[in-house]
């Protein structure tokens, strides 16, 4: 797949999942919350298309309820690094000097932690909670787009379309945000869809790992744990919620791909 | 080459110290007492105190970050307080099972990654080729914590051919480095792709055929060895991906290594223990990035003069 087709790939199944996401209440057979302990562990059937979990609860509902979480965390996430990336990264580029040796030894250190190591370690002290997974994934999630928009701030800065704003009386603060940024948003933006499939599987870590979003709520990571002890017994309660997981992840890799080889053609790869 | 070596080496310091800083800001802005995480809501003042003292969490914080940073210098990154052993000798204990997992990983990514890398640029738009970049797709979409436990399923509780768990022999080696290196794979394979690709049509290419060379030769020597050097900035930034993916494979098979050990340390609250696992993690990322670095200084020459 090539450029347009997979970017309507991705985004035909990206709109899907946020449909199911918003109108969950809709969409979802059962309540995800309501327990029927009688019934934990049984396989899929006519009422319970995916089947049950320990508790019994209906997995069908808590994977479209799954994906509330999955995306809200996904997209918050990215949201809060893309816009610290900004400032931080246009700060560094416009500015130089020390302003930018600072911040770029600050980025060293952060990019010191593998994937999302810091995210675990400030989850092993603070409270697992939804905004706490954001604040966390922001953590280290910033540092990637302020070395970007710092590179591509750099390579305006020299252009004469900012040299004349400058010149007809503009402030750096304008000339960043009127001139500059909109000239660099197509790379952010690929970023931020491979991002964003990062943030998605790195919240469902966390939640595997316990530190994540906590029980009842349905994630997809959490659920995921829950089915790890009973993989002889209940297979089901592992396949569809990884499947969801799986396929919001592949859909906006490629969703990414098909962003970057159309938006930048030079950089096909 | 040895000035680069050294100023590689000098400008590592500030961001190990960096590292190092922020870990123990990251552990000390703890909104509760480890005190009470570690002793229970009952326990009496007396002994609160005592146990406050023993930790030196009596002292003031930039007393405890000098003693901290202290200690790292000799290599001393304090004690467990779940099991009162030094926290290095526990990471010790499980660096063996953690470099075998990552080693074996890597290892099985590049021995997918590149046959079915090399097939698919010889063939370029061919079946094989589109089926292989949908491989690709798949793998690197896949997250560790639902591949092992699919993995476990049908190999360990249907085949019944491989064990479910544990670090058992070189049979239990096989899942775990599988999990880990599925993604890695999947993204090595379309680098090796769209760097044969490149390479292929060259003029030199031609030159190693016209005098004689075998096909394999020709591509396993000449074409793939320009490939090198994105292979090896690509291995570079995905190790991360690759250490912090182990922190889970090694959760989800129960592999006896330092991830399992940080999962462990922070569900028992020790955060001396988390503490050292994470700088150590840490530092093994900056040490294999630097290796690259190295190895890609070796490779090009031109790097050193920059």
């Amino acid at each position: 797949m090539r450029g347009n087709a997979s970017i309507r790939f991705g985004a035909v199944i990206i709109v899907i999942m946020v449909i199911a996401a918003v109108a969950a209440p809709i969409f979802a057979p059962q309540d995800p919350y309501t327990q029927t302990l009688s019934e934990g562990l049984a396989p899929p059937g006519a009422d319970h298309p995916f089947g049950q979990d320990k508790l019994g609860r209906d997995i069908a509902s808590r994977v479209i309820y799954g994906a509330r979480i999955s995306l809200m965390v996904g997209f918050a996430a990215v949201l809060v690094s893309v816009l610290v990336g900004l400032i931080v990264g246009s700060i560094a580029g416009y500015a130089g000097g020390l302003w930018d040796e600072g911040i770029m030894r600050v980025t060293d250190v952060f990019l010191a932690f593998p994937g999302i190591l810091l995210a675990i370690a400030l989850m092993s002290v603070l409270e697992p909670r939804v905004g706490n997974v954001v604040l966390s994934l922001s953590a280290f999630g910033w540092v990637g787009y302020a070395r970007l928009v710092r590179g591509q701030v750099l390579t305006m800065r020299e252009r004469d379309f900012v040299s004349a704003a400058h010149a007809s009386g503009a402030g750096p603060v304008r000339i960043i945000a009127r001139h500059i940024l909109v000239n660099i948003l197509s790379p952010v933006i690929v970023e931020a869809s491979f991002g964003m499939a990062g943030a998605i599987v790195a919240e469902a870590g966390l939640s595997f790992l316990g530190l994540g979003v906590q029980a009842p709520e349905p994630s997809w990571g959490a659920m995921l744990a829950d089915g790890r002890n009973f993989l002889l017994v209940a297979p089901h309660l592992t396949l569809f919620p990884g499947i969801a997981l799986a396929l919001t992840v592949m859909s906006l890799n490629i969703l990414g791909d098909g962003l970057r080889d159309w938006l930048d053609p030079a950089q096909k790869r | 080459m040895r000035r680069y070596l050294l100023r590689r080496i000098v400008l590592l310091i500030p961001v190990l110290w960096g590292v190092a800083t922020l870990v123990f800001a990251v552990t000390n802005i703890i909104p509760g007492d480890p005190v009470d995480l570690m002793l229970g809501e009952t326990a009496r003042p007396a002994q609160r105190e005592e146990l406050r003292k023993a930790l030196g969490l009596d002292r003031p914080l930039l007393v405890q970050y000098g003693s901290y940073l202290g200690g790292l210098l000799k290599g001393d990154l304090g004690t467990s307080i779940h099991n009162n052993r030094p926290v290095a000798k526990l990471l010790a204990e499980r660096i063996p099972a953690s470099a075998e997992l990552t080693i074996a990983a890597l290892a099985i990514a590049l021995a997918i990654a590149l046959p079915l890398g090399i097939v698919a640029a010889r063939r370029a738009g061919s079946l094989v080729d589109m089926g292989a970049s949908a491989l690709a797709v798949l793998g690197a979409s896949i997250p560790v914590f639902w591949l092992g436990p699919l993995l476990i399923i049908f190999f360990s509780i249907d085949l019944g051919w491989l064990p479910v768990s544990g670090r058992t022999g070189v049979l239990s080696l096989v899942l775990p480095a599988v999990t880990l290196g599925t993604a890695l794979s999947a993204i090595l394979m379309r680098l090796t792709r769209s760097s044969l690709l490149e390479v292929l049509p060259q003029d030199y290419l031609s030159t190693a055929r016209a005098k004689g060379l075998t096909e394999r030769k020709v591509l396993w020597l000449h074409a793939l060895r320009n490939a090198c050097l994105p292979l090896i900035t690509i291995l570079s930034l995905q190790l991360g991906a690759l250490l912090s993916g182990a922190i889970i494979t090694e959760t989800v098979f129960a592999w006896p290594g330092v991830g399992r050990l940080t999962i462990q340390a922070i569900s028992a609250r020790d955060y001396p223990l988390v503490q050292g696992c994470v700088l150590f993690i840490a530092f093994v990322y900056v040490a294999g990035n630097l290796l690259a670095d190295i190895a890609y200084a070796w490779l090009d020459p031109r790097v050193r003069y920059n």
